[in-house]
């Protein structure tokens, strides 16, 4: 029988089955951070147990870090005492259990789910987990990859397994070639516009279709980033030539062992006429650039499109949209062209890799950032892609045109550290979401691809990016 | 111990997509213990002013338009919101605060999938009813305070005199809330069937375990 990619991936991990239908299932790679990890250690010295499996876990601060850090940089260089607090007991865990942690004094520190595949963590086929919803972004490489919470961060640690039920199977394809200015992160929100917040809810969501495969491997990892956003905690597209060559380049496996595993490697992917529970099809040569109005990743429309007005809101939807305009402050106005923003963030998990931090420079490249604009900060995923931006002149472009060059981390796309929105600022950003309060108490964030942020950068305004 | 019912009053939360950010703002994420966040349940709505840590409810400016700064939603038990309910980041500290204020059930018409496993670590209890049961409930509800009972070993929600509805979840979940269990314990019962499945694994996939960077 013709099987999906999930349920390869879930037979490959499956120890076994319970009656009540709950499954052990085994986990190749755990991925930690500095927010969601304390307790679960905590956990794990009241029980008296240590980690099942040290070298399945790697750990880097993140979430809460400072994106100033400059040279000779320390945890206990940071301002905020909670904060500091925080990647200290990262520190102190990770020395006292033995995981290897990429720590803030690290040139490899990044964002978990950017660092990870550029130092090779990430490989095809493995189970992935991460107290971190956007773990979903590991599924580009043919992983089954998802979002934990502390507790199952403290069974992950001391089974080495995930005691879950199995998600239903549904198929996005992409089909054709998308237009000039239109991104990954465009077709994604498009997607996220079209099915819901809660589309995805219960699946895990395969991407497939030919403008997957013709897409970058960092292209891939921001859809399946945001199958989260779609409801589907994992998200996930077959292996491809593409995916190897990127593996082939970041791995350390020596050249007997890539072989070997490769022959595996090219099997992950769905079987022809492998049955799946729903299927969308998406012609992406429709899309137009997508920006978020309201505050849910679903409130998505064309760039030039007139923002929901009081005769679009039926009763089913009425108090949500209305709670969502006056939030964004929107009452008067019709469409995102007229709005003048704030700030500019061009970051994240979602978008601060390497071809993300391309796309914004060449619109940027020359041109000065408007004076509407109070600040504007580019934050690069890892120490990797920082290093590799900075080799091709990214950030000469970057400051000469206005913007801040930061360190990576998690920044302004949770406000855990100091960069946050002051009340009622309005920010055009790359990251995921766009909830109430996200990027600072009554922020007002408008999600966008890296194009599309860097072009506002430049005419502090919503402009055509074609 | 065992919690087999549920009593309590419903504070109703009428709007959809209801996110862990929402219900607890990233700036408490910093903390590194798991409990005491009952103060900075839904911080955002529920104050005026901008919380830290070291704050408690007594600190802060309140909104008293919200429902939870209002008598008797100070001691509610019983959470009535609409769909996607908990939706967003896997912050298990939004399933923390719930319970700290005081919280035992969620009941919503769907859940973030994230969250909804989060709940049953930490014995809240999440109920999905159909859209139109949640209606007349909210109709029941917004009108004046009420309260549900909820048998958890019956799978039903009494909320009159003669009505009900029954709900559906798994009964080794709701095991778990009802008997306090933990699922590390319940695991590491199998811990010799994980070694035998770890050690194929290691045989059959040997680039996952001769990993250096």
């Amino acid at each position: 029988m013709p099987v999906t990619l999930y349920d390869k991936l879930w037979d490959e991990h499956l120890v076994e089955t319970d009656d009540t239908n709950e499954s052990l299932i085994y986990i190749d790679r755990h991925y930690l951070h500095e927010v969601t990890s304390p307790q679960a250690f905590e956990g794990l010295r009241h029980k008296q147990l240590k980690p099942w499996r040290l070298d399945a876990n790697v750990a880097t601060p993140d979430h809460n870090v400072p994106t100033d850090r400059g040279d000779s940089f320390n945890a206990a260089s940071i301002e905020d005492e909670v904060a500091k607090i925080q990647v200290l007991e990262l520190d102190k865990n990770c020395n006292n259990f033995g995981i290897h942690q990429f720590d803030i004094t690290s040139n490899k520190q990044g964002i978990v789910h950017v660092m990870g595949p550029e130092l090779g963590y990430t490989l095809p086929g493995m189970t992935i987990v991460c107290g971190d919803s956007h773990t979903s972004t590991h599924g580009a490489f043919g992983c089954l990859a998802m979002g934990i919470g502390t507790s199952e961060v403290e069974h992950v640690l001391a089974t080495q397994c995930l005691k879950i039920t199995k998600l239903k199977n549904m198929l996005i394809n992409f089909n054709g070639h998308p237009q000039r200015g239109v991104t990954s992160k465009d077709i994604v929100l498009h997607l996220i516009k079209l099915i819901g917040t809660a589309g995805g809810t219960g699946h895990a969501i395969e991407f497939s279709g030919s403008y997957i495969s013709s897409a970058s491997m960092e292209s891939r990892m921001t859809i399946c980033n945001m199958a989260i956003e779609a409801g589907a905690k994992v998200g996930l597209a077959g292996v491809d030539e593409t995916t190897l060559g990127y593996v082939k380049k970041h791995s350390n496996l020596s050249d007997s062992m890539f072989s070997k595993a490769s022959e595996y490697w090219q099997t992950l992917k769905s079987d022809p006429d492998a049955n799946f529970d729903q299927t969308i099809n998406i012609d992406v040569s429709k899309i137009k650039p997508q920006v978020t109005w309201g505050t849910s990743p679903e409130m998505t429309i064309d760039f030039d499109a007139d923002i929901p007005s009081q005769e679009d809101i039926n009763e089913a939807n009425h108090e949500n949209l209305l709670l969502a305009k006056s939030y964004m402050g929107l009452d008067d106005s019709k469409t995102l062209q007229d709005l003048s923003f704030d700030r500019i963030f061009i970051g994240s998990c979602t978008n601060s890799r390497i071809e993300d931090l391309r796309d914004a420079a060449s619109a940027v490249k020359g041109k000065k950032i408007s004076k509407d604009i109070t600040e504007a900060i580019v934050v690069p995923g890892s120490g990797m892609v920082k290093a590799q931006a900075e080799e091709e002149g990214l950030d000469k472009i970057f400051l000469d045109a206005g913007f801040l060059w930061r360190d990576p981390g998690c920044s302004m796309c949770l406000g855990m550290n100091p960069d946050q929105l002051k009340p009622y600022e309005r920010c055009a950003s790359t990251s995921n979401r766009n909830f109430e309060g996200r990027q600072g108490n009554l922020g007002r964030t408008h999600l966008m691809s890296p194009l599309m942020a860097a072009l506002t950068a430049v005419n502090g305004k919503i402009t055509d990016p074609s | 111990m065992t919690n087999s019912v549920i009593t309590g009053i419903v504070a109703t939360f009428d709007r959809d997509n209801i996110d862990t950010d929402q219900i607890i703002p990233t700036e408490y994420l910093k903390s590194i213990k798991k409990f005491g966040f009952g103060d900075f349940l839904f911080d955002g709505w529920r104050y005026l002013d901008e919380g830290r840590l070291d704050m408690t409810s007594e600190d802060r400016s309140k909104n008293h338009d919200f429902i939870l700064n209002k008598e008797p939603f100070t001691n509610a038990e019983i959470l009535l919101a609409r769909d996607n309910f908990g939706c967003g980041s896997s912050r298990e500290h939004a399933v923390w605060a719930l319970r700290d204020f005081g919280f035992k059930a969620v009941i919503a018409s769907s859940f973030g999938d994230i969250f909804y496993n989060n709940c049953f670590k930490n014995s809240v209890l999440p109920i999905k009813l159909s859209k139109e049961e949640i209606n007349h409930l909210f109709k029941i509800s917004n009108s004046s305070s009420v309260n549900f009972q909820i048998d958890l070993q019956r799978k039903d929600l009494k909320f009159g005199d003669d009505s009900s509805y029954s709900f559906d979840v798994k009964d080794s979940l709701l095991d778990r809330i009802i008997n306090n269990l933990d699922d590390v314990d319940i695991t590491l019962r199998h811990k010799s069937d994980i070694e035998i499945f770890e050690q194929a694994r290691r045989n059959q996939r040997p680039w996952l375990f001769d990993y250096t960077s």
